[in-house]
């Protein structure tokens, strides 16, 4: 059990754990000023016999100082987040080689296409396979997202990369794996009785190992 | 003109001769109107804590036989194991019930209707029948989602936020009756909060007494007045929404169906255009009367009292553009999510500025830890941790990351219980004496108070940690998934904190009920406090005042030079004050 983020391995793990631990040491800093600075008055100022409270409506000065520092913050926070949401999910992010891979959810399995010889979908050599996503290593990956029936969502968390599948609506999603290995695809949309079973596991191959394993499976599906 | 008229009406507490009926049941005076809204939604706040333990018991020990299930029917949990069906139901219901019947009328059905006219110096609301009428119309939606849990179907499978096509279609969610009764007891809660909101801006508007000017006003009646707003513009969404989701969902129409050309996105659009707003109308209330409370607990004036105001109608006016933060991974143009991004993120200035005034009024102030002062010190101390991690989802890049995670459970729980509850927590004893003319104990209290704090935390802490380690929201049976099978170990110890936290609370409900009838009796002014509403007796009789006072400052004169006490009514006139002017009296 590890008390902190999921192991790395997408190109979005560098910017997104970078923002959370960004985050973490601003209102980490927030969070120490304001409850240390609560014990220390409720210490501090707690009620004895024969004193006053001290009578004031505030202070402009104060009100100014601690509007512009969180305002600030926050402003920074937004431009230098926008900067990496628009790397990961602007509209122009996907990049220009990335390999297609087609996932069709339904209540409750993932349907994979995978692009066949000539790389492409929508082509005669396509093939599907049920809840096991093969992807080579180092390789953007383009996915062409649709629902059969209700909402579900993509999410490998050691990539970092989540996306809502929505009926009636074709959405791409892209990711980049760095590191051989099986992790799990999970629905993390409430679609159903069956939503927490609707998994599968992600195979990160080598480009060999990979392009083994497609003409197997090809042949496989084509019997 | 209806204040003049109202004003001519005597109002004597001594001969009230309506019947019981009139009195306790159909009644149209806000106060007995609050108490039945606070029993009512206590009741429910009961229920969807149980709906909790037992969600709590399936993730602590899935598929293992609940202790007490056996008592359930065999289509939610034969033999006590609860079934994947029932867990969705009980998602759905606990956050339906907490958030549309727990919350929301605990802070606004309860407080606005109470304080409201008690603050402001008048007799009644501007229209009490309309306001009996929003009880009704709050209690009969209650009925049928309670109700919707015993139908052959069971109740809604969808989730509180309903999303379509699964809550539009019964053969995707499995359920049919149940649905629909969602949506028609929905319609109904809609209902009751127009009717409400209209009364509380009404009221507020034209009633105040003499001298009672916009910044004379408390702080809780200034949020319980801008929560009115969000309400009125909110509700009559999310009503229109349920409206054509019911229609899909019996006449066959497709607003929502994909497959016929209806938008699935839609429903998410109008349910958080709602819905965000709703994030405010549950907590603004609870920050008005947590500053009330710890002015008081402190002797001091409030800190920054118009910056606080202008923090809460700039939240008030940012809760209209945040909506899409919850949608930022939905499919929605992603151009979108970098300026809902922005407008999430400047909300946390103001709020930010309340949290540093609550801070500035207990700065040299004398601090006296009434049960309270002690959780209006905790309503703070959670709340920060609540709007802090807030920041983290904020970011569109983390939120798809932690976005349906517990991370997000976390989150809204530190909100929701750490803020609005224990602000609940403070408002309930605070106000008690006022509605019942006794005091709740206050030893049981400091009890209830410590243990809830302890086992709150122990809760909901972890549920960072399971967030960030991809526990996703909404899941049956965690360990289905490889990766999530280490943390069954976190998941058994927050539900033994939950059982706990459960249990601590009946410690409340027990003094609350015990001191209805054997609490110590209240004086006037048990708080020695400068509202108005302290000036009546203990409990306040029908009617209120016979002569409406009269307010010469305003409500956060404590430890003021001028006195010898350290507190200074607001109705007390000095030798110094003048009388308001007679313009201002006729203008109400």
């Amino acid at each position: 059990m590890s008390w902190w983020l999921p192991p790395r391995a997408s190109t979005f793990t560098g910017p997104i754990d970078g923002l959370f631990i960004a985050i973490l040491i601003i209102t980490g800093i927030a969070f120490v000023l304001v409850e240390v600075g609560l014990i220390w008055f409720i210490w501090r100022y707690r009620q004895r016999p024969g004193r006053k409270a001290f009578y004031t409506h505030g202070s402009n000065r104060a009100e100014v100082i601690w509007t512009t520092i969180p305002a600030v913050t926050m402003v920074a926070l937004g431009l230098i987040s926008n900067h990496y949401w628009v790397e990961i999910k602007g509209r122009n992010s996907i990049p220009a080689n990335a390999y297609p891979i087609g996932i069709h959810a339904k209540q409750f399995e993932w349907q994979v296409t995978y692009p066949g010889a000539d790389g492409k979908l929508g082509t005669g050599d396509d093939f599907t396979v049920r809840n096991q996503l093969h992807v080579p290593v180092g390789q953007p990956i383009v996915l062409s997202l649709s629902s059969e029936d209700v909402i579900h969502s993509f999410y490998v968390p050691q990539f970092r990369v989540r996306q809502d599948i929505v009926p009636g609506m074709d959405i791409k999603a892209w990711f980049q794996a760095t590191v051989p290995g099986t992790y799990e695809l999970g629905c993390s949309q409430l679609c159903g009785l069956g939503h927490y079973r609707m998994r599968a596991q992600v195979f990160v191959q080598t480009q060999a190992d990979y392009d083994a394993w497609m003409k197997q499976a090809a042949q496989e599906a084509s019997k | 003109m209806t204040t003049v008229a109202a004003r001519t009406q005597p109002a004597p507490p001594h001969h009230d001769d309506r019947s019981f009926l009139r009195k306790y049941i159909f009644s149209t005076d806000h106060k007995i109107i609050g108490i039945q809204f606070l029993f009512v939604s206590l009741f429910f706040l009961l229920v969807g804590g149980l709906l909790a333990m037992q969600m709590r018991w399936q993730l602590g020990f899935p598929g293992k036989p609940m202790p007490g299930g056996g008592i359930l029917p065999d289509t939610m949990a034969p033999g006590g194991v609860i079934l994947p069906e029932y867990y969705i139901q009980l998602v759905t219901m606990h956050g339906t019930f907490m958030i549309f019947f727990a919350i929301m009328p605990l802070l606004v059905g309860v407080y606005a209707n109470f304080l409201i006219p008690l603050k402001i110096g008048t007799h009644d609301m501007a229209f009490p029948r309309i306001n009996m009428w929003s009880f009704w119309t709050f209690l009969a939606g209650g009925v049928v989602m309670l109700l919707s849990l015993f139908v052959p179907d069971g109740a809604s499978r969808a989730g509180w936020t309903q999303y379509v096509p699964l809550s539009a279609r019964h053969d995707y969610s499995g359920a049919s009756l149940g649905q629909e009764l969602w949506s028609v007891a929905i319609i109904f809660v809609g209902l009751s909060s127009i009717l409400g909101s209209l009364n509380y801006i009404s009221t507020v508007i034209n009633n105040r007494a003499p001298g009672m000017t916009w910044f004379r006003l408390p702080l809780s009646v200034w949020a319980l007045f801008i929560t009115a707003i969000l309400g009125l513009l909110a509700l009559p969404v999310l009503s229109g929404a349920a409206i054509m989701l019911l229609f899909d969902q019996i006449l066959g129409t497709h607003f929502f169906d994909p497959t016929q050309g209806g938008q699935a996105l839609l429903w998410q659009h109008l349910f958080w255009f709602f819905g965000h707003p709703e994030v405010y109308i549950l907590i603004l209330p609870a920050m008005g009367m947590v500053s009330d409370i710890i002015a008081n607990g402190s002797r001091k004036p409030i800190f920054g009292y118009r910056s606080m105001v202008f923090a809460i109608v700039a939240i008030a006016f940012l809760g209209w553009i945040v909506w899409g933060h919850h949608m930022f991974v939905s499919g929605m143009n992603p151009t979108l999510g970098s300026s809902f991004m922005v407008s999430t993120l400047v909300i946390a200035v103001p709020s930010a500025v309340k949290t540093f005034n609550w801070m500035g009024t207990m700065w040299r102030g004398n601090l006296k830890f009434t049960v309270p002062m002690l959780n209006a010190v905790a309503f703070v101390a959670m709340f920060v941790i609540g709007g802090l991690s807030g920041i983290f989802m904020a970011a569109t890049p983390v939120d798809m990351f932690i976005h349906d995670t517990y991370f997000i459970v976390a989150h809204l729980h530190y909100v929701l219980f750490g803020g609005s509850l224990f602000a609940l927590f403070a408002a309930i004893p605070y106000w008690y004496p006022k509605m019942f003319g006794r005091l709740m104990h206050e030893g049981w209290g400091k009890v209830h108070f410590w243990l809830t704090f302890l086992f709150y935390n122990l809760t909901f802490f972890p549920m960072h940690i399971l967030g960030m380690a991809g526990h996703m929201r909404r899941i049956y049976d965690p360990t289905q998934y490889v990766f999530l099978q280490p943390y069954q170990p976190m998941n058994v110890f927050i539900s033994v904190s939950a059982f706990l936290l459960f249990a601590t609370q009946l410690i409340f409900f027990v003094n609350f009920w015990w001191s209805l009838k054997r609490g110590q009796k209240a004086d006037l002014n048990p708080w020695q406090d400068n509202g108005l509403e302290w000036t009546l007796p203990s409990p306040a009789p029908h009617g209120n005042w016979e002569r409406v006072p009269t307010v010469y400052r305003g409500p956060y004169e404590l430890s003021s030079p001028e006195v010898t006490e350290d507190y200074l009514p607001q109705t007390r006139k000095l030798p110094t004050d003048r009388e308001p002017a007679a313009a201002t009296a006729a203008r109400h």
